[in-house]
């Protein structure tokens, strides 16, 4: 029984210019303890999708259907105040920016308060005595003098943690974590992965990791869930994508990891995502895709289970002995440039 | 901390000298023969000097302005009203506080209006009670005080019968001599200016509000508090407003600071005798150590309330606070 069960998620938003489909049809689901890798590029849908699991997209012109069952409650379909209860508290979301995440004007102490007494009718000492064992705990040193600091007084890496902090506190069972680590250093990012394991093995929580960098992919994840311009086009167990990819676009997300080995030269995927007002028809990779070929171009290639792993899907029409090719090829080239 | 205050207070010194000189140079110095102003249209020649005299205008340009300085520093003493001799700072602190409450009753006015339609309107961009909100604030900024002033005076006060006309009332008890007193009355003669002098500012703030709520609403630590489960009107009160009213804190105290200094068209619309009116008022006769006494007033006023924000500033913004 999955925590999380996400079935054909759709969200649109009206704008001036048009209806933007920002998810189109997306399903997965997540176990418990186990962590969910969404990768993309930036505008592909991996956000938004996120926040409308946890309703925090803006209400105006925006529309949302499918489902996201979450211990055996729909989200999508929760009255406000019941999703509210469940926000901070069950699950939790951590965003991009540290810099700007947190209240200014607050101390970190009392925004860390704030966490708890919203779900929680406890004194303010005992919610402050929680709130200095989590900043002990994602590695904050004299934690009691900082908590009486203010956002400014942290650097980046620091504000990061007390995120960090401010999601686990009351031990939810998901926390969705987009791009946590995108706006920090790579040492610093280093260090945030880490804890942010160690945490997941202390408290038990499933995560939902957004990121656009595979190398963290590597890093953290049991499951792999690849978009493209709103979809889901490859979707599957760590292991299988990342030394079986099926999809073109995986490969060329694999092939564009830079290399370490002497001479090697950055392989970019060439062109653009298209603009999602008005997505190209047929396959929505097709104008990017080295492999294209007519039938990409007029039918909308669907996420089908391959057939060594039925867990492992993707969305593309070339037949199977290609896709065995393309991911050998990828899969050597990678192990040829590694140190 | 106490650093910046010290320096603050020492900067307030340096205003101080630079607005009182200015003033004096303007009022002593430029006019023709304040000698014979102060000595009177029966004077003879004779008189004039010894008048000259007395008010050290004979001496060097720096000796005046240091007398000056010094009776205004030591003796707490702005001169003598050319017109009728009274002393000017008695006739500065008798016009004072009815320029105060002119302009802090106006205040309150301005403000219980202005946040909540600020508010709402942010919330609700481009919605019919938005719409209906900023076409009040462009009527509100394009109507002039002296036109809505008399408007209201004339309707209300002459044609309706419902409030007077115009008058001020003390607020402690009718003065001997006086016709009205006490707070029913004083808030009564009040009510009709109050409005009118905060349509003008209640108009500013309206869209000021509604701005800075609206870029706020956009902060990512908003979205970080309605993540954490915080219910709307906690992220609105606690997390919005407490950073979307910063600069309108700033901006009101400059604003009071400026009103209180002389709100010279309704004072005279209403015939409320406070600072600007006295100051007009003393122009049209050529009095100008009232004219002098109420400037010099004004500028400590404007220097002091300026001090007065920034430290609060401080105080609300902890990311200044180690400035």
């Amino acid at each position: 029984m999955p925590l999380l069960d996400v079935r054909d998620l759709k969200t649109s938003f009206k704008t001036d210019d048009g209806v933007v489909q920002a998810v189109d049809g997306l399903s997965f689901s997540v176990e418990k303890g186990k962590t969910l890798a969404i990768v993309g590029e930036s505008g592909c849908g991996k956000s938004v999708t996120c926040l409308s699991v946890m309703g925090l997209n803006p209400r105006q012109n925006t529309v949302t259907s499918g489902s996201a069952v979450f211990k055996d409650r729909d989200l999508l379909t929760l009255p406000q105040d019941e999703m509210r209860k469940v926000r901070g508290n069950e699950i939790s979301m951590i965003f991009q920016d540290p810099m700007t995440s947190l209240n200014p004007v607050h101390t970190i102490g009392r925004q860390l308060i704030e966490a708890v007494q919203l779900h929680e009718n406890v004194p303010k000492r005992a919610a402050r005595s929680r709130a200095l064992e989590m900043v002990k705990a994602v590695g904050i040193p004299r934690a009691d003098t900082r908590l009486d600091d203010y956002p400014h007084q942290f650097s980046g890496g620091m504000r990061q943690r007390v995120m960090i902090a401010m999601s686990l506190i009351n031990n939810p069972y998901l926390l969705i974590a987009d791009e946590p680590t995108t706006a920090l250093d790579v040492t610093t990012q280093a260090q945030i992965l880490n804890l942010m394991n160690e945490l997941q093995r202390d408290f038990g929580s499933a995560i939902i990791l957004i990121t656009h960098d595979l190398g963290v992919v590597a890093e953290t994840a049991d499951e792999v869930l690849v978009m493209y311009a709103a979809k889901a086009i490859e979707q599957g167990d760590y292991s299988s994508i990342f030394y079986r990819p099926r999809h073109p676009y995986t490969w060329g997300l694999l092939n564009s990891l830079p290399r370490l080995a002497q001479g090697a030269e950055l392989k970019p995927i060439p062109g653009s995502p298209p603009s999602l007002l008005r997505p190209p028809p047929g396959c929505r990779f097709h104008l990017r895709c080295a492999f294209a070929f007519d039938r990409c171009r007029t039918e909308v290639p669907p996420l089908l289970p391959s057939p060594d792993r039925s867990d492992h899907l993707d969305a593309c029409h070339l037949d199977e002995p290609a896709k065995q090719l393309g991911a050998e090829e990828v899969v050597d080239r990678m192990k040829v440039a590694s140190v | 901390m106490i650093r910046y205050i010290i320096r603050r207070l020492l900067w307030a010194v340096v205003l101080f000298i630079s607005v009182t000189l200015a003033t004096y140079l303007i009022f002593y110095i430029i006019p023709v023969d304040p000698a014979r102003l102060a000595a009177g249209k029966a004077a003879s020649p004779h008189d004039v000097q010894v008048v000259a005299h007395r008010l050290y205008l004979d001496k060097p340009i720096w000796q005046q302005y240091l007398h000056f300085l010094d009776q205004l520093v030591l003796h707490l003493n702005l001169g003598y009203s050319y017109a009728n001799r009274q002393d000017v700072g008695t006739t500065v602190m008798n016009a004072a506080p009815i320029t105060a409450s002119l302009v802090l009753g106006a205040v309150v006015i301005w403000m219980a209006i202005a946040v909540p339609v600020g508010v709402y309107s942010a919330l609700r961009p481009r919605s019919a009670g938005d719409r209906v909100a900023m076409t009040g604030v462009l009527t509100g900024i394009s109507v002039h005080p002296v036109w809505l002033g008399l408007i209201a005076s004339y309707i209300l006060g002459f044609k309706l019968n419902l409030f007077p006309i115009q008058g001020y009332c003390a607020f402690t008890g009718a003065a001997p001599g006086e016709t009205c007193g006490g707070p029913v009355d004083w808030f009564y003669h009040l009510i009709v200016p109050w409005t009118v002098f905060a349509v003008l500012y209640a108009a500013f703030y309206v869209r000021m509000i509604r701005s800075t709520v609206l870029d706020t609403l956009n902060e990512d630590y908003v979205r970080t508090a309605r993540a954490k489960g915080a219910p709307e009107h906690r992220v609105i009160v606690q997390h919005v407003l407490r950073n979307a009213m910063l600069p309108v804190v700033t901006m009101l105290g400059m604003d009071v600071a400026l009103a209180l200094g002389g709100a010279v068209l309704l004072e005279q619309v209403f015939g409320l005798p406070g600072l600007g009116y006295v100051a007009l008022h003393s122009l049209f006769q050529f009095d100008y150590p009232i004219t002098l006494g109420v400037v010099v007033f004004a500028s400590i006023l404007v220097i002091v309330f300026n001090l007065i924000v920034d430290l609060l500033y401080a105080v609300v913004d902890p990311r200044i606070r180690l400035a």
